[in-house]
C-alpha cells in the first residue's frame, strides 16, 4: 500500500532519470534539449504532488462552499508556474543555440561537432 | 519612508529596470553609456548597504510590504553586501574599461541586446546575493544564467556556441537539482523563508528528506559554483566568452553560487541535521584539494593564456571550498576574504588579458611574443595581478593563503597535509605564471603578427587602478578582512544554537 501511495514520486524519480540519462547518453543536441525538458517537468509533478492535501479540492473559493471545504495548497502551484516559465525560456535559448551550432558547424551532431572543435 | 530604506530593493530594481531601457536605444554608444551609469549606480548602493550592515546590523525588507515569512524578504547582512559590492564592482569595472574591446567583439546592431543582458546579468546576481527566499534565489538564479549564457554565446569565435551549450545544460541541471532540495524542504517545513526555515527545522520529525535536499542543494550549487570535478563547463566558457564579459563572469559569477551553498549549509541544515558539518568538511575538503591540485596542474600544461587563467580558476575555487570546509572562524574568514581577493586578482588579470587581445593577433601562448617590451604598463599590470594569485607578501592573494593556512594549522596533524597542498598549489601557481612571463619577455614576436603597441589608453587606466588595488587591498587589508571576519561570524554564530 505504502508503494502505490507514493506513486507519483516514484514517477518523478522515474522521469528525472529518464531526463537525465537523454541529456548525458544522447549525442544529437536536440535530443538533449528534450532530455532537459523531461528532466525539468519531473520536478514540475513533484511539486504539484506535495501541494495536495487529502480530500482537498482545487483552490478556489466558490460561493456556498462549505465553510469545512478543504483546499489544495495553492503556494507550489504558483512556484511551478514560474519555474516552468523558466523552463520554457532554458528551452528557448538552448534550442536558439542549437540553431546557430547549426549555422557554424553545419550539423547538431556531438561527435561531428567536436570533431570541428579542436584547436585549429 | 526616506530613500534609504528602499536601497535593498532599488539594487535589484535599478539594473533590471534598465534593461528593457537599453533595447531600444539605438544611438551609437548610448547602450554602453546607460549600462554603465546604471552599472555604477548599482555600485553606489551595494557600498552604501555595506555602510549600513558594518557593526552586525541585518536589513530587513519586506517586499511589496508583505511582510515575511509570508512575503518574500531582502535579507542583507555583512556577508551579502561584501557580494553586492564584489558583483557590482566587478561589472563597473568591467564596463568602464571595456568599451573598446566589446566595441570590436560585438556587432553594432547587436550591442543594445547585449548590453540588456549584461544588466539582467547584473540583476540576477545582486538578487540571488540579497534575497532571503529560497525559492526567489531560484528564480534569481536562473535569470543570472540565462543572461549569462547569452553573454558568451557573444564571443567571436565559433566555439563559444559549443561552450554555452555545455554551460546551459550544466547550469540547467544544477539549478533543478536546488529545486528539488528546496521542494523537499517545503515539503517538510511549510516556509521558504531562510530564517524561518532553520527555525522550523528543528521541530521536524522525520529527517530524512531533509539530509536528501541537503544532498540535492548543495551537489547542485556545487555545480553552479564549478566546485572540482563539476567544473566541465567552465574551462571553455572563459576561454570563448568575448574579453571583458570573461572579466565579470570570472570575477563574480562562481562566487555568488559559493555564497548560497555556504548560507544554505552554514544557517539553514548546520544547526537541523546532527554531524552536518562534518558531512560538510568529509565531502568538500577532497574535492577542495583535488581542484586546488588538478586545476593548477592542468593550468601548468595549457597552451591558451585564457584557459590557463580558466583553470587557475578552478584551483582558486578549491581554496575558497577548502576554507570553508575547516569549518571554523578562521577558515571562513579565509574563504570569505578570498572571495573578494580573487575577484580583484581576476579582475585584474582577464582586464590585462583583454588589453592584450586588443593588440594582439590571438591568446595562445605561442603568440604572446613580444607583449613584454611593446606593453609595458598592461604586463606590469598582468605581472602584479599574478604575483597576488602566487600569494606574494604584500598583495591581496598572501592575505587570503596567510588566513588559509593559520586555519589549516589549526586542525592538528591533518593540518599540515592541507599546508603541503596549499603550498604545492602556489609553487604550481609559480610555474604556470613563469611561462606566461618567459612567453610575454623572452620569447621572439610573431612574424605575421600587426605591429604591437600600448592598449587604448583609457583601459589601460583602468586596468592599472585595479592591479593596483590588489597591492593596496594586500597592504592594507583592513576592510575586507573586517567585513569577512563579522561575516564568518555571522555563518558560524548561526550554526552554532
Amino acid at each position: 500500500m505504502e508503494f502505490l501511495g507514493l506513486y507519483n514520486y516514484w514517477v518523478f524519480a522515474v522521469l528525472l532519470m529518464i531526463g537525465l540519462y537523454a541529456v548525458i547518453a544522447k549525442p544529437n543536441l536536440v535530443k538533449k534539449m528534450i532530455g532537459l525538458t523531461i528532466f525539468q517537468a519531473a520536478v514540475f509533478l513533484l511539486y504539484i504532488t506535495l501541494d495536495k492535501v487529502e480530500g482537498g479540492t482545487a483552490p478556489i473559493i466558490l460561493k456556498g462552499a462549505p465553510a469545512d471545504q478543504l483546499y489544495s495548497n495553492p503556494l507550489p502551484q504558483v512556484l511551478i508556474l514560474t519555474a516552468i516559465v523558466v523552463g520554457v525560456a532554458v528551452t528557448a535559448l538552448g534550442l536558439a543555440i542549437v540553431v546557430r551550432i547549426r549555422e557554424e558547424f553545419g550539423s547538431i551532431e556531438e561527435h561531428e561537432i567536436q570533431a570541428q572543435d579542436q584547436e585549429p | 519612508m526616506t530613500l534609504d530604506a528602499q536601497l535593498p530593493a532599488l539594487q535589484i530594481v535599478v539594473p533590471m529596470l534598465t534593461a528593457p531601457l537599453v533595447v531600444l536605444m539605438r544611438v551609437r554608444g548610448l547602450p554602453w553609456l546607460t549600462a554603465t551609469a546604471a552599472s555604477l549606480m548599482a555600485f553606489a548602493i551595494a557600498v552604501a548597504l555595506m555602510l549600513e550592515t558594518l557593526g552586525g546590523n541585518t536589513l530587513s525588507y519586506a517586499m511589496g510590504g508583505w511582510a515575511p515569512p509570508y512575503g518574500i524578504e531582502l535579507r542583507i547582512d555583512v556577508f551579502n553586501a561584501l557580494l553586492l559590492m564584489v558583483v557590482t564592482g566587478a561589472s563597473s569595472v568591467a564596463l568602464l574599461a571595456g568599451r573598446a574591446s566589446l566595441d570590436r567583439d560585438i556587432p553594432e546592431v547587436k550591442q543594445p541586446l547585449f548590453y540588456s543582458a549584461w544588466l539582467l546579468a547584473v540583476a540576477g546576481l545582486t538578487g540571488i546575493a540579497a534575497s532571503g527566499d529560497a525559492f526567489n534565489i531560484f528564480v534569481f538564479m536562473e535569470i543570472a544564467s540565462l543572461a549569462s549564457y547569452i553573454l558568451v554565446a557573444a564571443g567571436p569565435d565559433k566555439r563559444a556556441l559549443t561552450a554555452v551549450f555545455k554551460y546551459l545544460v550544466m547550469g540547467t541541471i544544477g539549478a533543478t537539482f536546488y529545486l528539488i532540495g528546496v521542494g523537499l524542504i517545503y515539503m517538510m517545513t511549510g516556509t521558504l523563508n531562510l530564517a524561518d526555515m532553520a527555525e522550523r527545522l528543528s521541530d521536524v520529525s522525520d529527517y530524512k528528506p531533509i539530509l536528501t535536499a541537503a544532498g540535492f542543494i548543495t551537489v547542485g550549487l556545487a555545480l553552479k559554483a564549478a566546485v572540482f570535478p563539476l567544473h566541465a563547463w567552465l574551462p571553455n566558457a572563459y576561454t570563448f566568452a568575448p574579453n571583458i564579459v570573461t572579466v565579470f563572469i570570472a570575477a563574480c559569477s562562481t562566487k555568488v553560487s559559493i555564497y548560497v551553498l555556504l548560507r544554505f549549509d552554514f544557517v539553514v541544515f548546520q544547526s537541523a541535521l546532527a554531524n552536518h558539518e562534518i558531512r560538510f568538511a568529509s565531502f568538500l575538503m577532497p574535492l577542495a584539494l583535488l581542484g586546488m591540485l588538478a586545476g593548477s596542474a592542468v593550468a601548468m600544461f595549457e597552451r591558451d593564456l585564457k584557459r590557463l587563467l580558466a583553470w587557475s580558476s578552478v584551483a582558486q575555487l578549491g581554496y575558497i571550498m577548502l576554507g570553508a570546509s575547516l569549518v571554523s572562524m578562521t577558515g571562513l574568514t579565509a574563504a570569505v576574504v578570498h572571495i573578494f581577493n580573487h575577484a580583484l586578482i581576476k579582475g585584474a588579470l582577464f582586464l590585462a588579458v583583454a588589453c592584450l587581445g586588443m593588440r594582439l593577433s590571438g591568446l595562445r601562448l605561442d603568440r604572446l611574443g613580444g607583449a613584454g617590451q611593446a606593453m609595458p604598463l598592461t604586463m606590469a599590470a598582468f605581472l602584479l595581478a599574478a604575483l597576488s594569485l602566487i600569494g606574494v607578501p604584500g598583495t591581496t592573494g598572501f592575505i587570503s593563503k596567510w588566513y588559509l593556512i593559520s586555519a589549516a594549522l589549526e586542525q592538528g596533524a591533518l593540518g599540515g597535509l592541507l599546508v603541503a597542498a596549499i603550498l604545492v598549489s602556489s609553487l604550481m601557481a609559480v610555474a604556470y605564471v613563469w611561462r606566461i612571463v618567459e612567453a610575454a619577455w623572452f620569447q621572439a614576436p610573431v612574424a605575421d603578427g600587426p605591429p604591437l603597441r600600448e592598449a587604448p589608453a583609457w583601459m589601460l587606466a583602468v586596468t592599472c587602478a585595479v592591479a593596483l588595488a590588489n597591492l593596496g587591498f594586500g597592504l592594507a587589508p583592513g576592510l575586507p578582512l573586517m567585513l569577512a571576519r563579522e561575516a564568518a561570524a555571522a555563518l558560524i554564530g548561526a550554526s552554532s544554537p
